[in-house]
């Protein structure tokens, strides 16, 4: 079992190996945040300036969608880490199992998002495309345009999360990963989607909750 | 000064004698902190070289009274010119309550000037010598700079925003004026020369620059022609905000905030009437982005504050930083 | 009469550089040492380019009115040279070459912690890379490295997203390498080799490493704001829309303070990798100077409003960072202080590496002093946006910086190919550049108080002479950069073979083969020993 990592050079024990891969991740993460929480400082900002037209814009915004979007990607994130587990424990099946019941838990969520945008679009919400906006003051409209950033941004992460996902499941399933030997690979790939789910659990409030 | 090597510029203000005897005073400081480390390492370089015999025995690695010396006393011996410069600068953002206001708007690639008399110029400035010269600044499209290096002073220049500068230039002639912040194409072509005359040449130029009606009366006259007096003057049937008194006072805001009614409210009123709503108004005015100028604001704006603060001797607020 | 030297010695045939000769065994590569040579080869390129359009500028500035390029042509011309040299050669450069390299020999392991990300981070690069040349091809950008909104957004004419593009995808290579490094520092350092006994050179690279981690994101997200704004239209920054133009700055310079500290960090630690092994003794003040390089890190982050004193923001918030800036400025000063006390009582070697070790303290500390005075506001106010500006920063970034980068290549070149260069060229190449550098922008303090905007094509004729000199300066610089290349290439095959520890310097690197094996050491080492273990046995030249 060895630490559930297979040593391979520089590393001189399993257990460094697995400490700085975990390490890595952390780091990584923490530029993510960085990236993220720039853009949700700009956000937070333009809520204390604009606090009308925050709150104006916030109630276009579609909160029943969104809800059932967090308790699909809290549900997807209780797979993953389930999966995990089953990484450790060996049970190759079950990672696998458990990883594409997270994915298709994702891909809810993509399909969840793009009717929401979609209907976005039809009440002129997305900056020059479509009809005209429903909004008055400037600051909604950017309210709106930011809200629109850190979606599609997250959307992105949370596609390349499918992605990570899908190959670090197909790699169990075809043994190219073994169980619990290399775990590593299955929790280097569930932090980066609790991750994806940590940062929609701050875009949510920050966005849908501004509507006072 | 020397045109063929020139080194180092006229001082046409008593800010810029300041500036100068700054810099110059704190060069002669870092040069006693930094001169003795110049001098020291070509000297140890020279004694210690490899193959000249010196005393190397009891070689220092560490001095904690050193390193606590050298790190705290250059901070603090640098903390007086901070102090002052500090104090320079901000003066710089205080104009002086009876400046002669003079109104710029900024254009790729040129300086347009508004005298209070209506008097305009383009590229070049007239300012009269020993006079408190406070310029009300913005730009029709990307960010310029006003740099005149005679003065030392230097302002950017945005657009949607007034950004202001003051000076009092003491030493008549003629001074370069640039654009300093990279502005397009044309950048270093936004020149322009300001001119400090004597009170006598500055009258002249006034009058042969021929006054058009006063910034405040042309202003009427836009108030009148774009409808604003429609809803504004008293006797409409549109429940709108009076303007009589307005500039300099405190407006309650719809959701509870107030803020003070200046340069950049009046502003923003005009152009985007749905940011700030006044208290107990209806969200109705329309916006006039794209049908006024730059220079109609400004006119609108000489207008408006003609319309008095309701107390006269209530100075006129300082655009909001 | 010497000694024919033979084609391979034979360290050289067991060593990194022997093991695999195809393209594939290099484009493939995990070894840390090839990725650094493959470093060394592309931001070389980059240098070249940038290094093209400043000469180009220089040129064009000889006169203040005749020029061979347009206004518009000048303005995409200092924008290339700007995004190329900050982006594409200095930001990678120390890190990226010699942090690559180094930083497993330094601290005794095989390797840095993630190989195959290391290989990723420089295809990343390259792609990047690619990006920019295809804009220099499309016609360039125009609005200057800084990309001030609204000039970027709505009113400029060039590749300004592909341009925005270029500089993203690259940022994840600094991010992957400094990642990389973070983890190397923590969990691969040999038995024995604890914190306080790790080289300078690693310390500064992992308070470097800090920055490009949480610093570049930022840059990233602006960029993307910047694109979506002049594709979409969306208002963040256009006040038209209720945006405000100085958001851009803030978020712009919250990423570009601390690059700077980025490209000068890594320098520094060289400088002191110089200064302890040419004076042969142990580095004064070990932990101060280690301590300032990440000060320097952490302070870095708190300054970055000193580049917009005029642009408008508020004006007690100018004070708070006029007031940081001049305290950022206390553990370089420490530094510098503390090269000059190792020198003290010190055996020196009047080498090439001592010399470029030299010319970096003369030349960063008038570039960090003249940075002092741009923090004090009223100065600020004036020679802000002057040529005075780029003196200082080029003083710091190319004066420093540029020369660490050289001073490394003439003291790590023996490690990394085995081979020893002409000392009297590289004495003469230092000479010129210290020379040329001064010439070319010391007149340009005097520019830029007289008034002289940065950015300007066209200049009032007045300035001619400081411009001419300066680009006589330029010219000399120039040979002085390209005499290296020409002397250190013709060493890879003529030169004496260099031994292990031609220098007789102090640190784990010279304890292994020059060149080293794939996995460096024979048998992983155990440190006994604290840094700058000063004497070394002298190691043989040749």
């Amino acid at each position: 079992m060895a630490d559930y990592v297979t040593l391979t050079d520089p590393y001189a024990e399993p257990r460094q190996q697995r400490s700085a891969d975990f390490m890595g991740m952390y780091v990584f993460l923490g530029a993510e945040t960085m990236m993220f929480g720039g853009l949700l400082m700009l956000v937070f900002a333009c809520r204390l300036a604009h606090p009308e037209a925050s709150a104006d814009a916030a109630r276009h915004l579609k909160i029943w969608i969104a809800t059932a979007n967090t308790a699909v990607l809290l549900t997807s994130s209780l797979f993953v880490a389930l999966g995990v587990a089953a990484a450790r424990a060996g049970h190759r099946r079950a990672v696998a199992s458990l990883f594409v019941l997270a994915i298709g838990l994702g891909l809810a969520f993509l399909a969840l998002k793009g009717w929401e945008y979609a209907q976005d679009f039809s009440e002129g919400l997305a900056p020059g495309l479509g009809p005209p906006s429903p909004l008055r003051a400037n600051a909604a409209a950017l309210f709106i345009d930011l809200y629109f950033v850190a979606t599609t941004l997250h959307a992105i992460h949370l596609t390349v999360g499918l992605f990570v996902l899908g190959v670090a499941a197909a790699s169990v399933l075809r043994r190219r990963t073994i169980v619990p030997d290399q775990a590593v690979v299955l929790e280097m790939s569930g932090l980066y989607w609790h991750f994806v789910d940590i940062v929609w659990v701050f875009v949510f409030p920050i966005f849908y909750l501004a509507r006072g | 000064m020397n045109r063929f090597l020139p080194f180092w510029p006229i001082a046409a203000s008593q800010h810029a004698q300041r500036v100068d005897d700054l810099i110059i005073s704190f060069s002669l400081l870092i040069f006693c902190l930094t001169a003795p480390v110049f001098v020291l390492i070509i000297l140890f370089a020279i004694r210690y070289r490899r193959g000249q015999p010196a005393d190397r025995t009891h070689r220092p690695s560490g001095n904690v009274l050193a390193e606590t010396s050298w790190t705290v006393i250059p901070f603090l011996l640098t903390l007086g010119f901070f102090a002052y410069a500090a104090f320079l600068y901000l003066d710089l953002g205080r104009a002086p309550a009876d400046s002669l206001v003079i109104d710029v708007v900024a254009k790729q690639w040129m300086w347009k000037f508004e005298h209070p008399g209506g008097q305009r110029e383009i590229d070049d400035l007239h300012v009269p010598v020993g006079q408190d010269v406070k310029l009300t600044m913005t730009s029709q499209d990307v960010i310029h700079s006003f740099f005149v290096p005679a003065l030392r002073i230097k302002q950017d220049v945005l657009p949607g925003r007034y950004t202001s500068l003051w000076f009092n230039a003491n030493r008549p002639g003629v001074y370069d004026l640039r654009c300093s912040q990279f502005c397009g194409m044309d950048h270093s072509l936004m020149v322009g020369k300001v001119f400090v005359l004597s009170q006598a040449d500055y009258a002249a130029w006034l009058r042969q620059a021929g006054a058009s009606g006063d910034l405040a009366a042309q202003g009427k006259d836009l108030f009148r022609d774009l409808g604003c007096s429609g809803c504004h003057d008293p006797g409409s049937t549109v429940h709108a905000p009076s303007l009589e008194g307005l500039y300099g006072r405190l407006v309650p805001l719809d959701g509870g905030r107030a803020v003070v009614a200046d340069d950049q409210y009046i502003r923003d009123s005009i152009l985007d009437p749905n940011r700030d709503i006044a208290a107990g108004y209806p969200a109705v005015m329309p916006t006039f982005a794209g049908r006024v100028s730059e220079e109609d604001l400004v006119r609108l704006m000489a207008y408006v504050k003609s319309r008095g603060p309701a107390t006269p001797a209530a100075p006129a607020p300082e655009p909001r930083p | 009469m010497t000694v024919a030297a033979p084609l391979l010695t034979p360290e050289e045939r067991v060593s990194y550089l022997a093991a695999g000769s195809t393209l594939r065994s290099w484009l493939l590569t995990t070894d840390h040492k090839r990725i650094a040579i493959l470093y060394l080869v592309s931001i070389t390129g980059f240098f070249f380019i940038g290094g093209m359009a400043a000469a180009m500028i220089r040129l064009d500035l000889l006169s203040p009115t005749h020029h061979f390029l347009t206004n518009e042509g000048y303005n995409r011309t200092f924008t290339l040279h700007g995004v190329v040299m900050v982006w594409f050669f200095l930001i990678p450069s120390i890190p990226a070459t010699f942090g690559n390299f180094l930083i497993p020999l330094m601290i005794g392991a095989k390797d840095l912690a993630f190989p195959r990300l290391n290989l990723l981070s420089w295809y990343i690069y390259v792609i990047g890379g690619g990006v920019t040349i295809y804009v220099l091809i499309a016609g360039g950008v125009d609005t200057g490295w800084t990309f001030y909104t609204p000039l970027s957004t709505m009113f400029a004419n060039g590749h300004v997203v592909a341009a925005a593009a270029a500089v993203f995808i690259v940022g994840f290579s600094s991010i992957l390498t400094g990642l990389n490094f973070i983890v190397t520092v923590h969990k691969l350092r040999a038995p024995g080799m604890t914190w306080g006994r790790l080289p300078i050179f690693v310390w500064s690279h992992y308070a470097t490493s800090l920055i490009l981690v949480l610093a570049t994101p930022v840059l990233a997200v602006t960029l993307v704001l910047m694109s979506a704004e002049r594709l979409f239209h969306l208002g963040i920054f256009d006040p038209a829309l209720g945006g405000d133009p100085l958001l851009f700055q803030h978020m712009f310079w919250f990423y570009s303070h601390p690059a700077v500290y980025i490209m000068i960090l890594p320098a520094m630690g060289v400088v002191s990798e110089l200064v302890a092994a040419s004076a042969h003794k142990r580095l004064f003040g070990y932990w101060f100077v280690a301590s300032a390089s990440l000060a320097i890190a952490a302070v870095g982050f708190l300054v970055w409003g000193h580049h917009m004193f005029v642009s408008g923001q508020s004006r007690y918030a100018s004070v708070i960072f006029s007031f940081l800036s001049l305290l950022v400025a206390v553990p370089s000063a420490v530094k510098v202080y503390n090269w000059t006390a190792t020198l003290y009582k010190g055996d020196i070697s009047l080498d090439p590496p001592f010399l470029f070790a030299m010319a970096f303290i003369g030349l960063f500390t008038i570039g960090g002093l003249t940075g002092l005075m741009l923090a004090l506001l009223a100065v600020d106010v004036h020679v802000h946006d002057t040529y005075f500006v780029i003196a200082h920063f080029h003083y710091i970034m190319v004066g420093g910086a540029v020369t660490g980068f050289f001073g490394a290549m003439h003291f790590w070149w023996p490690k990394i190919t085995g081979r020893l260069y002409s000392l009297v060229w590289g004495r003469i190449a230092a000479g010129l550049i210290f020379a040329g550098f001064n010439f070319t922008f010391f007149p340009q303090f005097i520019l830029g108080y007289l008034g002289m905007p940065r950015r300007y094509h066209v200049y009032p004729p007045e300035f001619q002479v400081w411009h001419v000199l300066s680009s006589a300066g330029a010219s000399i610089l120039a040979v002085g950069y390209i005499l290296p290349f020409v002397y250190l290439v013709h060493s890879l095959r003529h030169g004496r073979p260099a031994g292990p520890n031609p220098w007789g310097a102090a640190g784990l690197e010279w304890t292994t083969a020059s060149p080293p094996p794939k996995k460096n050491f024979l048998e992983t080492p155990v440190v006994t020993q604290e840094a700058y273990a000063y004497p070394v046995l002298e190691g043989r030249r040749g």
